[in-house]
């Protein structure tokens, strides 16, 4: 028996070295074939046919993160809130959206760029658009922020509430003073990691903003393109090695955003609880 | 609007409460005397917090429950619809079994229910700060510390900071559900002292576990049993010579 559990201990420590193995491989071969390619001009310059830049990806990809966020954040942990603060997380209602969040966000992304692709460029006639984009971005997003934001919530104790009831205090006061503020943590942790997953997403992008890699685009209803639609493109046209360098930009981004979301957690989390914990 | 101006004194009529099927308390009349300590004593399940907790409807709360009777204190019907549910609640505070402190500074604990009021003047609110935490006698203790977070402080601490926090409201009644119970015998002790002020100014009914703090803190007793008021009067009458069978055998601990 014995045997058995030490061998159990040195499988466990051989899949966890293949795990790494793969991670350092991916991120090393990234980095390799890409940061001798990276240069200012290939970032920020002006984009010309023998020297493309990725500047229009840039300004695309900071535009599909904003008007994502703005739509999908509040909306999100609005929903959250009446979930778990009005409905008391019960009932055959909060199950059936508790279903229908969790099936959405395992839609695979392809589908819901479909499903803008349907919407905004065939039936609104918008044509390749980034704003038709960023709408079907924060569609995606959606499902994860609310079943997030109400795990945050959920996890406040229910003593906070009943406190501040005893003392007189509205629902809404509670909700905003004592509630919101315990849970902000995870519930900001929550945004930043949606955030990644809108800055690497793809499939939606190709269906809905058109991937025109060339143009900065001028408004919202532009066709544009983001870091990770010029990689697909590079990697398309003939141009690996400024595929390689877009990926170490995408990939450095993501990890900003993941290294980020940790930090304000850990930081609101400090200051709601002081050293407490 | 009804408000709770005059005497302070608490009632209870034919109170009967619902939990769905289950009948939690039965047939309840009492009337709890203004300016003292009334403990409700009893074994654990037999609806003393239940009825505690009427009397700042945070039964409101509970999904499925059902009550009948009436409930006045100082003379207004707490579930009459002129009877703001808020206002009542500003006037009867409540300490719970946990130390329940938000996660904030001392200062902004005490300084929430008038905040709430909207006070805003930063004179004002140190005022009441101060005030309240000396009537709660831990001024001296975190006077340094206001600005540090409040679940820093230990539990007895804590607990004296939330009756500090319902003190700010100025209520008029104090409803305490087994305050001490997660406390140690030091600051069980300072909560007693600190009742024993307190009820200078405010009417305190208390649900314990513990008969002998009972005898310790409380001018009258009220002995519950599975969801019925079995025995109430002066606690020297309930503790020397109850007059039910059922009292007396709980008393000197032969169950519950």
């Amino acid at each position: 028996m014995r045997k058995l559990y030490s061998a159990l201990k040195y499988v466990c420590i051989a899949c966890l070295a293949i795990s790494l193995i793969a991670l350092v491989a991916v991120v090393a071969y990234v980095l390799i074939n890409g940061i001798g390619n990276l240069s200012f001009n290939l970032v920020f310059g002006e984009y010309k046919p023998d020297a493309p830049t990725l500047l229009p990806a840039l300004v695309g990809t900071l535009e599909l993160v904003a008007i994502a966020a703005i739509i999908a954040v509040p909306i999100g942990i609005a929903s959250a809130i009446f979930l778990v603060e009005y409905t008391n997380n019960k009932g055959k209602f909060v199950k059936i959206v508790g279903i229908a969040t969790e099936t959405l966000a395992g839609i695979p992304s392809i589908v819901y760029g479909l499903f803008g692709y349907l919407i905004f460029v065939v039936a609104f006639g918008w044509g390749y658009s980034l704003l038709g984009g960023a709408i079907t971005l924060a569609i995606m997003i959606l499902p994860t922020i609310v079943r997030s934001t109400q795990e945050s919530l959920l996890s406040v104790q229910g003593g906070l509430r009943e406190g501040a009831y005893a003392l007189g205090t509205s629902k809404v006061r509670t909700i905003f003073k004592i509630v919101l503020p315990s849970a902000a943590g995870g519930i900001v942790t929550a945004i930043i990691l949606a955030i990644g997953r809108v800055v690497s997403e793809s499939a939606v992008l190709i269906l809905t903003i058109g991937m025109v890699v060339n143009k900065v685009p001028e408004t919202l209803m532009a066709p544009g393109t983001s870091l990770a639609l010029d990689i697909y493109y590079f990697a398309n046209h003939g141009r690996p090695d400024e595929a390689a360098a877009t990926a170490v930009v995408l990939l450095i981004l993501v990890m900003l955003l993941n290294l980020l979301a940790g930090w304000i957690g850990n930081l609101i989390k400090k200051s709601t609880y002081g050293d407490a914990k | 609007m009804n408000e709770f101006i005059g005497s302070m004194d608490i009632t209870a009529k034919g109170c009967n409460l619902y939990y769905g099927d289950f009948h939690a308390l039965k047939d309840i009349n009492i009337e709890i005397p203004e300016k003292q300590v009334t403990a409700l004593i009893g074994p654990s399940g037999c609806g003393k917090s239940t009825f505690l907790k009427i009397f700042n409807r945070m039964n409101d709360l509970v999904e499925g429950c059902r009550m009948e009777g009436e409930y006045r204190i100082g003379g207004v019907d707490i579930f009459d619809k002129e009877t703001d549910v808020n206002v009542l609640r500003k006037n009867v505070g409540m300490v719970f079994q946990k130390p329940n402190p938000f996660p904030m500074s001392i200062y902004d604990n005490i300084a929430f229910a008038p905040r709430t009021v909207g006070i805003t003047k930063r004179s004002e609110l140190d005022e009441i700060v101060e005030r309240s935490l000396r009537r709660a006698s831990i001024w001296d203790e975190v006077k340094d510390r206001l600005r540090k977070n409040a679940l820093g402080m230990s539990g007895g601490q804590q607990q004296r900071l939330c009756i500090a926090r319902s003190l700010a409201a100025s209520p008029k009644v104090l409803l305490m559900d087994e305050p001490t119970s997660a406390l140690d015998p030091i600051s069980t002790g300072k909560i007693e002292e600190l009742m024993e002020e307190l009820k200078k100014d405010l009417t305190i009914v208390i649900v314990t576990h513990n008969m002998q703090q009972a005898t310790r803190i409380a001018d009258k007793t009220a002995f519950f049993l599975l969801g019925e008021l079995v025995e109430y009067g002066n606690t020297d009458d309930i503790f020397t010579s109850p007059r039910d069978e059922r009292t007396e055998r709980y008393i000197t601990g032969r169950f519950g």
